[in-house]
């Protein structure tokens, strides 16, 4: 380990993970995107937090933020961010292939096999509770980032407020997704402004 | 189900579904019913059945859920024909639904990297976390609830949906095992 805290710093920016080439930049995200049964963005979080640390959980959420106020599905457009920032715009194609190409042949054979047997209860039953399974996925990854706002400049309380209305925006009030974005979004973003002058973040 | 469909039909497909791009902010998901009216309601192109199918293996099969909107278009495509079409309507749908916020977060992307230290764009993503987790667990939320596509649920689902959110949350079980437990509960009946 470094003795200073510069020559720390230095080491950490030069060593920090990353993807090494397109090839890589494809391959890990079809890897990724074969193991999202149920959606891609646990096994996104996972992947790119956990095990590959690309990127921080601070920054995972960060960049997510980037990638859901963007239209277009969100997890990809993470990827092209992800892609953009280390290769340009072939790095950004390579990752938006990598996410889709083997995934989509997956989806196409599974509809015709599907199509064989649409009629059988079992089956529909099946693809019933595999759909619960994956909402609580879909919960438990926003969960897991929960501990972001620890450092958040609008503080825990505040950062509260901002989510359970947004929650309840959405999920109770069934609000069109461009009011709590906009609406509360913006009133979120422009108060952090005002905090981040104020102590000088 | 047999339709016919003229290139013009294609055409407005195609733009309808580029419009759809600009306005699914939180995901292609968030413009399903738009979809459901469009493909099912309006046009007739598509049964009920087959759009909620869509929706639930795209949501079950690897890879992100944007996929469904590729199976409307290919089923869509096979009410008008055959294997061609449905292939040509699979690549019209996709194409449409990924090209323009495709580019548009691109260049946002450079942009908002480029510019990261700017205290406005920190301000954006520091101010925007606590709603986007919170996005995140009411999208959860809703896919549990269901859709008006689904029959209803009850609140055996429910109970899937929340223990799944528990052990994913706090355990490492790998997730493929959730979801076979989930298809093994469905295709016994007890969900």
């Amino acid at each position: 380990m470094s003795s200073s805290p510069e020559a720390a710093a230095t080491t950490s920016i030069e060593q920090r993970p990353q993807p090494h080439s397109l090839t890589d930049l494809f391959l890990s995200f079809t890897f990724l995107a074969l193991q999202g049964f149920g959606g891609v963005l646990a096994v996104v979080q996972r992947e790119l937090v956990e095990k590959k640390r690309w990127l921080t959980r601070d920054e995972f959420v960060e960049e997510w933020a980037v990638a859901q106020i963007m239209p277009g599905p969100n997890v990809v457009n993470l990827a092209l961010m992800l892609g953009a920032r280390y290769f340009g715009l072939r790095g950004a194609m390579a990752a938006l292939a990598g996410m889709l190409t083997f995934p989509l042949l997956v989806v196409l054979c599974l509809a015709l096999v599907y199509a064989q047997y649409a009629d059988n209860l079992n089956v529909a039953g099946a693809l019933r509770g595999m759909g619960a399974v994956a909402a609580g996925l879909i919960t438990a990854t926003g969960m897991k980032l929960l501990g972001a706002i620890r450092k958040n400049p609008l503080g825990v309380p505040l950062c509260i407020v901002f989510g359970v209305a947004s929650f309840a925006g959405i999920a109770l009030l069934r609000w069109p997704l461009a009011w709590v974005l906009l609406g509360l979004g913006g009133l979120s973003c422009v108060l952090t402004y005002r905090k981040m002058g104020r102590t000088g973040a | 189900m047999t339709i016919t469909i003229t290139p013009a039909d294609w055409l407005s497909f195609f733009t309808h579904f580029l419009a759809l791009s600009l306005l699914s902010v939180g995901g292609a998901i968030t413009t399903a019913p738009d979809m459901h009216r469009f493909l099912v309601d309006r046009q007739g192109w598509l049964t009920d059945p087959q759009f909620s199918a869509s929706i639930a293996i795209a949501q079950a099969a690897p890879g992100p859920n944007v996929l469904f909107v590729a199976l409307l278009g290919w089923n869509v495509g096979l009410n008008a024909g055959g294997l061609p079409t449905a292939l040509l309507g699979m690549a019209v749908a996709m194409v449409a639904i990924m090209v323009p916020s495709t580019t548009l977060t691109y260049v946002t992307a450079r942009w908002s990297h480029a510019n990261r230290e700017l205290r406005s764009v920190r301000a954006f993503k520091l101010g925007m976390t606590p709603i986007v987790i919170a996005l995140l667990i009411a999208t959860g939320w809703i896919l549990a609830t269901g859709s008006r596509y689904d029959a209803a649920r009850d609140w055996r689902l429910w109970l899937v949906a929340i223990v799944s959110t528990l052990l994913v949350w706090r355990t490492r079980i790998h997730l493929l095992w959730l979801l076979g437990a989930g298809a093994v509960l469905g295709w016994m009946g007890w969900v």
